[in-house]
């Protein structure tokens, strides 16, 4: 039942007149049977190209099989055969206009893959069509038949470019992949066809196929190497603020002016949305069954994610580590590179590097290469006794790179030095001959960093060149002795004269360093060895080798002063017996990350055709503008939903609770203390896992109908609440948002509002126990001098974890700017968590999900102290025009605004300064305590909507 | 990005050869072959070499190497993860994946192959894809094609890559609706000479057998979620509904599949099923060697520890071994100084042993390296970890599927240093 294979049994030119016959026979059977044969010689390597033209006559035959063998047999010889393949293209020509887009496709895919370069101007003319063809699957075979038409004549490039910008634009998931690898082979360095596409790439990712996504991750990745700020750069500055914030704890409020100007000059990082968005679409893909997919998104994280978050691929990295050892190989490389830019990041996996014995030499030599780049003061003692088994291996080159391994520890690590160099020394009594000579030469090496406390190990190894016979060994122990004469002042000329004899049968590295020994000894011990060392060069004279003879010369010359021997003799004791430098020993992958990761030219540690460069990152950010596309509204109802949302501020504050209804607390300073400690950050997550594990027990059925219940209590809430209702539609609009929006890593703070007021933004009971309040921390938390900070903070009122709490596209009215609030990925019951954003003008609504809430800050969160003399103070007062209101009970205006008091001689008065944010108008109050518990209060500010609604907001408060 | 591919037999001959640009004459391959000379063992040679005008990326399966021929720049694992597909698939097809079967199957070979690359770039690597476009070859449908003519190719376009679930074809019908989820564990673990635990961690996947009609949707939950630590998915899961509720939901691809792997968080202590007690020395200046090897159970909550299979390799020096096995039989290779013991089931109550002497090179000094024991074992009907599947539902479809759910416990690369 088996196709015979014809190369058994018959000789070329039978079958040559049989296969002939059968493929211009009249039954497709004897045809497909032909055309199996053929297909099975080319399989094999054998020529087929003569029976080109009565196998292309069949390219129209009705049997698919017969058709689809023919295809192959027809792109595999068309190059050859370049006129006869002419006689199948109408065919295809046809087939390019079929209505099942299947055909189209495989039409095209044929005719693309035909390489005659007379039908350059017919593909060309296909594929533009096909790339607007209605089917996305034949768009797709557009995307692919671009680089073999690229391949095929390179002039075609510009037009291909046109076509190739024309797919990107494509949003379906099945064209992207394909066309982004067109995008790579044609035009990778026209980065400025993907601005307008980058977002949508980033959030098709996920649902592209596996290859495309590994081509897309790693365009993207040198993409934001060209238009984003280098995160890690700006976080040492930020570190550096940090201290700077926690050592004013006690200070005055001079020091919050000043902190400000710093963090001005600095202009602090905030990463870019769409840096954030490309960071967070990519994560999941760790979780990819792809190899190549997870190595993507590493790579993308460990080039373009801040520190604190490159640690995330550790854990799926390691993963791969149980897939194929072809796999192993090529992450264990990108492992050993990322160990020694990021060692903290693997420690934690230190014993899934351990060594296995039937683990292949090469992964064996990798593995040690990374434990070896892992090793700290604290672990060291672990991995060293792991290197104690690894020793004793059958593996001997394995064992000579645990050697060399154990080397590099000591050096690194000077606690271990002379633990090291004893368990190398013990290794120099071994039997297999080249371990000893490795140890040798590592010993050399150690040696070299403190010489005068080993006199005894030089002694041990001088004794060792009776037997050891490895020439590196030897010269290794040989210039040690030259090196260390003066240790060892009995052994060295003894050692001298034994190499002496031996001269003629040594090897040539061998041969150099008896010549060195023996300067150095002439040099310092002429009495005993000057005639040995006469001989030796008299040997090397005559040498075979010129290196040999030529250093022979040389030495002669320095180191035997005759009359004819220059200046140099007298420093030859210099140039010999000079203090020379310890080596380093350095891991092979240093500065390998030059090179992006995960790419070939990685792992070969040297360019490869056609690799692209990973640029450096920008000095500052390009024009982040380019990619932002125009949103189109899908229908015209939500779109005159969306004008809803945006009421004007004053409509909308007058049904606002006022800010005056909680309590006033007068401890102005406090904003200032207690620094942002990381307590609540690392303390959720804790709690996260124990709730965890308790709502799992429950499981299913019950957490499904508290499900099913919590739905219809939000459908009630929004029944009940008219506001809610309305935002409904607006809510579903903004799910289709959501991915739009990107934050940075959520900072962590502990809740510092304490002193400070606190607004609701959302009841516990609307927000079917999510609590948020907010508050204004008044500290310039970015720097951005015209950005006012808030600090958001959710309580979860609930028994179960809250998820992925974040804001959606906020409305804001024009000349508003708002900073990306951070994600909050898990929020354990009964957990608090707080985040800080910032925004600049008299109002912003922004919408949790699914939750829509207004912040809308009070008037006097809106300035910033400044400070000023009492006479400035009255000169500017002179200047601006004046609200007052006469008022009972005076004091602590501060509480309302963020101002600055101003020194005032008389006690019955408290003056305060400070600016606007946004317009940087001045504002100054003043409050003058009169008899009966009255006072006035003053407030002078160029802005008089401003000024009046300060002056109510205080009265307001003052009148409580 | 993938120029040609070669497949190399272990005698170093090129049976099949695949073009998908221009022709790369076969002599590159050459190059291949000085690097396998060099290695000396057929693992170790490098999956990536560097040659004047190409690269060569190559795996090694069933004792077939697959070498890919690149021309520039491309991301080494992409093509090796390719290539281990492409075996996968062969697999898949013809249930072995060996020089004779791929002879045999050269056409339908050739035919995955064109539809798996376009231009060196994977165009459809889904099996379920695959198999509507080219179906697999049986004994029966040999039969028939030899004598009706039919084909092996699809008569049907296929549609699974239009749609927007390409892992799944269309139009599935059983009669018997049924769906089998395996979970399988691996134990990994370095023991050492003292019998403490160096390294342990479970490594598990769960395969899928599902045959059911229609367009199921199908969520399957864990009692115990939290105990898998990293998870990676068949691309049918759906990811966020995962994050956000640890329940698997996806749409099965017809047939077997790998629906899930995951490793099991290291803070959990791994169970130990079996212990090792052995004692092998070689005295200084005597040809002679001791060696014994006794196997327990432990931690095995009950269940029997079956298919136990011990392998060891010796030392150089060891001639030829004189041992006694209490129950299964070994073998002793004194070429490749392999010694492979195979067990069978661990019977607490009388404990395998295997004990007796080595003989050595006369003359020769002792060996200084001790050998390291590798062991598998399986445990049925119980994943280690402690893993257990709580429900599986299905939506979508009208009809009631059976179900079927299996654990198992094996050893993975489970060490015994001595």
């Amino acid at each position: 039942t088996k196709t015979p294979r014809p190369w058994s049994i018959f000789g070329y030119f039978e079958l040559d007149i049989e296969l002939h016959e059968m493929l211009d026979s009249n039954k497709d059977s004897l045809k497909l049977e032909a055309m199996k044969r053929i297909v099975a010689m080319i399989a094999r390597g054998k020529n087929a190209s003569d029976l080109f033209p009565a196998v292309v006559k069949n390219v129209a035959c009705k049997n698919i099989e017969v058709k689809k063998l023919v295809y192959v047999y027809l792109v595999r010889y068309a190059e050859e055969q370049q006129d006869l393949a002419l006689l199948s293209i109408s065919t295809f020509q046809r087939g390019l206009k079929d209505p099942n887009q299947l055909i189209r496709a495989s039409a095209l895919r044929v005719l693309s893959s035909i390489r005659v370069t007379i039908i350059v101007p017919i593909m060309m003319l296909a594929i533009k069509e096909a790339a607007s063809d209605m089917s996305p699957y034949v768009r797709k075979t557009a995307a692919h038949a671009i680089p073999k038409l690229y391949s095929l004549d390179p002039d075609q490039k510009d037009q291909l470019i046109e076509v190739i910008e024309k797919l990107l634009a494509d949003k379906t998931t099945l064209v992207a992949g394909s066309v982004v690898m067109a995008f790579e082979e044609v035009c990778p360095e026209r980065i400025d066809l993907i601005h307008k596409n980058y977002r949508k790439l980033c959030n098709l990712l996920i649902d592209v196929e596996e290859w495309g996504q590994v081509v897309i991750i790693n365009m993207l990745t040198r993409y934001a190497r060209t238009q984003f700020l280098n995160p890690n750069e700006s976080l040492l500055e930020e570190g550096g603020e940090k201290t700077f914030y926690g050592s004013d704890e006690e200070e005055g409020k001079e020091d919050k002016v000043e902190a400000a100007a710093l963090v001005v000059k600095r202009k602090p990082y905030v990463m870019d949305p769409d840096h954030r968005l490309l960071l967070r679409n990519t994560k999941p893909l760790l979780q990819s069954r792809n190899a190549a997919v997870v190595m993507a998104v590493a790579q993308l994280y460990f080039h373009l994610a801040p520190k604190a978050e490159v640690g995330v691929i550790a854990k799926a990295l390691v993963r791969l580590m149980r897939s194929h050892s072809e796999v192993q190989y090529v992450v264990l490389q990108n492992v050993a590179t990322m160990t020694i830019k990021r060692r903290g990041m693997f420690e934690p996996y230190l014993k899934s590097f351990y060594i296995r014995s039937t683990d292949p030499t090469q992964i064996k030599v990798l593995k040690l290469e990374v434990l070896t780049n892992l090793a700290n003061e604290t672990n060291i003692s672990t991995i060293l006794r792991e290197f104690q088994t690894y020793i004793k291996s059958m593996d001997k080159d394995f064992v000579a790179a645990t050697i060399q391994a154990i080397g590099r520890c000591a050096t690194n690590i000077g606690e271990v030095r002379d633990t090291c160099l004893n368990g190398l020394v013990q290794l120099l009594s071994n039997r297999d001959e080249l371990v000893v000579a490795e140890s040798v030469v590592v010993i050399k090496k150690l040696l070299q960093m403190q010489p005068e406390k080993h006199s005894d190990i030089i002694k041990h190894m001088a004794k060792l060149t009776d037997n050891i016979q490895v020439p590196m060994a030897r010269a290794s122990i040989l210039w040690l002795i030259g090196e260390y004469c003066e240790h060892v002042p009995k052994i060295a000329p003894d050692v001298l004269r034994k190499m002496a004899k031996s001269f003629t049968n040594e090897e040539d590295i061998v041969k150099l360093q008896i010549l060195n020994l023996a300067a150095k000894l002439y040099l310092t011990n002429s009495k005993q060895t000057k005639l040995l060392t006469q001989y030796v060069l008299n040997l090397a004279k005559y040498d075979q080798n010129y290196d040999i003879r030529d250093r022979a010369r040389f030495i002669r010359q320095l180191i035997v002063p005759t009359d004819k021997s220059g200046a140099l003799s007298k420093y030859a004791k210099k140039l010999f017996l000079a203090l020379k430098p310890a080596p380093v020993l350095e891991s092979p992958f240093k500065d390998r990350d030059h090179f992006q990761l995960g790419s070939l030219s990685h792992l070969l540690n040297a360019k490869a055709g056609g690799y692209q460069e990973l640029p450096d990152w920008p000095e500052s950010a390009p024009d982040p503008s380019v990619r932002n596309v125009e949103v189109k509204y899908p229908t015209s109802r939500e779109k005159r939903k969306e004008k809803k949302v945006e009421k004007p501020f004053y409509s909308d504050s007058e049904g606002e609770s006022g800010p005056t209804e909680s309590p006033v607390n007068s401890s102005p300073d406090s904003d200032t203390g207690s620094g942002s400690g990381s307590g609540s950050d690392s303390g959720s997550e804790d709690s996260g896992s124990e709730s965890g594990s308790e709502e799992s027990e429950g499981e299913s059925d019950s957490e499904k109908d508290e499900k099913d219940k919590r739905k219809s209590g939000k459908k009630k809430a929004k029944k009940t609440a008219p506001e809610m209702k309305k935002w409904r539609i607006y809510v579903s609009f903004c799910v289709a948002l959501l991915l739009k929006c990107s934050f940075p890593s959520p900072q962590a703070a502990s809740p510092t509002c304490g002193p400070l007021k606190t607004y609701e933004l959302l009841h516990r009971i609307t927000g079917e126990g999510l609590a948020v309040t907010y508050c204004f921390s008044r500290r310039p938390f970015t720097g951005d001098p015209h950005m006012v900070s808030v600090q958001i903070q959710f309580t979860n009122n609930t028994e179960v974890e809250a998820r992925s709490l974040r804001v959606l596209e906020p409305k804001l009215q024009s000349g508003m700017r708002i900073a990306e609030f951070p994600e909050i990925d898990v929020l354990p019951p009964g957990e608090i968590s707080t985040v800080h954003g910032l925004f600049n003008k008299l109002i912003n609504c922004f919408s949790f999900t699914p939750f829509f809430v207004t912040i809308q800050p009070p008037v006097g969160e809106l300035m910033m102290p400044i400070f000023m003399t009492e006479n400035e103070f009255k000169k500017e007062q002179g200047e601006l025009g004046t609200r007052q209101a006469p008022v009972f009970m005076g004091l602590a205006a501060k509480v309302l605004a963020n101002l600055s008091r101003v020194p005032c001689g008389s006690a019955m008065e408290c003056r305060f300064a400070g600016k606007t944010v946004t317009s940087g108008s001045l504002v100054l109050v003043t409050v003058v305590t009169k008899e009966e518990r009255a006072a006035q209060v003053t407030v002078n500010c160029e802005k008089m909507l401003i000024g009046t609604m300060l002056v109510k907001d205080i009265l307001q408060a003052l009148s409580q | 990005m993938i120029h040609s591919l070669f497949l190399v037999n272990s005698s170093g001959d090129i049976f099949l050869e695949k073009h998908w640009k221009s022709v790369v004459s076969r002599s590159v391959c050459d190059y291949f072959f000085e690097a396998q000379e060099r290695a000396s063992e057929p693992e170790n040679v490098p999956p990536v070499i560097p040659t004047p005008h190409h690269y060569l990326i190559s795996v090694l399966r069933h004792r077939i190497y697959f070498v890919a021929v690149i021309q520039s720049e491309v991301p080494p694992l992409f093509v090796i993860e390719f290539l281990h597909r492409v075996v996968d698939t062969f697999q898949d097809y013809f249930g072995v994946c060996t020089e004779a079967a791929i002879k045999d199957n050269v056409v339908v070979v050739y035919e995955l192959l064109e539809e798996m690359l376009d231009n060196g770039f994977p165009l459809a690597t889904e099996s379920n894809i695959l198999k509507e476009l080219i179906k697999p070859p049986t004994i029966l449908r040999t039969v028939v094609n030899t004598i009706t003519g039919s084909t092996n190719v699809g008569e049907q376009l296929p549609t699974g890559q239009l749609s927007v679930v390409p892992w799944r074809r269309t139009g599935v019908k059983y009669t018997n609706n049924e769906a089998y989820f395996d979970v399988v564990e691996e134990i990994d673990a370095i023991i050492d000479k003292s019998g403490s635990t160096i390294t342990a961690e479970i490594q598990g996947v769960i395969d899928a057998c599902v045959k059911l009609s229609g367009m199921p949707d199908l969520t399957l939950s864990f009692m115990n979620p939290r105990l898998l630590d990293d998870v990676s998915f068949h691309p049918c899961v759906r990811f966020k509904r995962w994050e956000a509720e640890r329940i698997l939901s996806f749409i099965p691809p017809d047939g077997n599949f790998r629906l899930l792997s995951y490793h099991v968080s290291s803070q959990n202590l791994v169970a130990i099923p079996v212990y090792v007690k052995h004692n092998i020395t070689f005295r200084e200046g005597s040809s002679q060697g001791r060696f014994e090897l006794t196997l327990g159970p432990k931690q095995t909550m009950g269940k029997a520890v079956e298919s136990v299979l011990v392998s060891s390799q010796l030392p150089r020096g060891v001639l030829n071994v004189n041992l006694n096995p209490s129950q299964g039989t070994y073998t002793f290779d004194p070429v490749t100084k392999l010694l492979s013991w195979d067990v069978g089931k661990i019977n607490p109550q009388k404990l395998p042993s295997l004990k007796g002497s080595m003989s050595l090179q006369a003359g020769a000094s002792k060996p200084d390296e001790n050998p390291t024991i590798n062991i598998q074992f399986k445990i049925q009907q119980m994943a280690i970890s402690g893993l257990k599947v709580n429900r599986l539902d299905m939506y979508g479809e009208k009809y009631k599927p059976f179900k079927g759910i299996k654990y198992m416990t094996k050893a993975g690369k489970f060490q015994v240093r001595t």
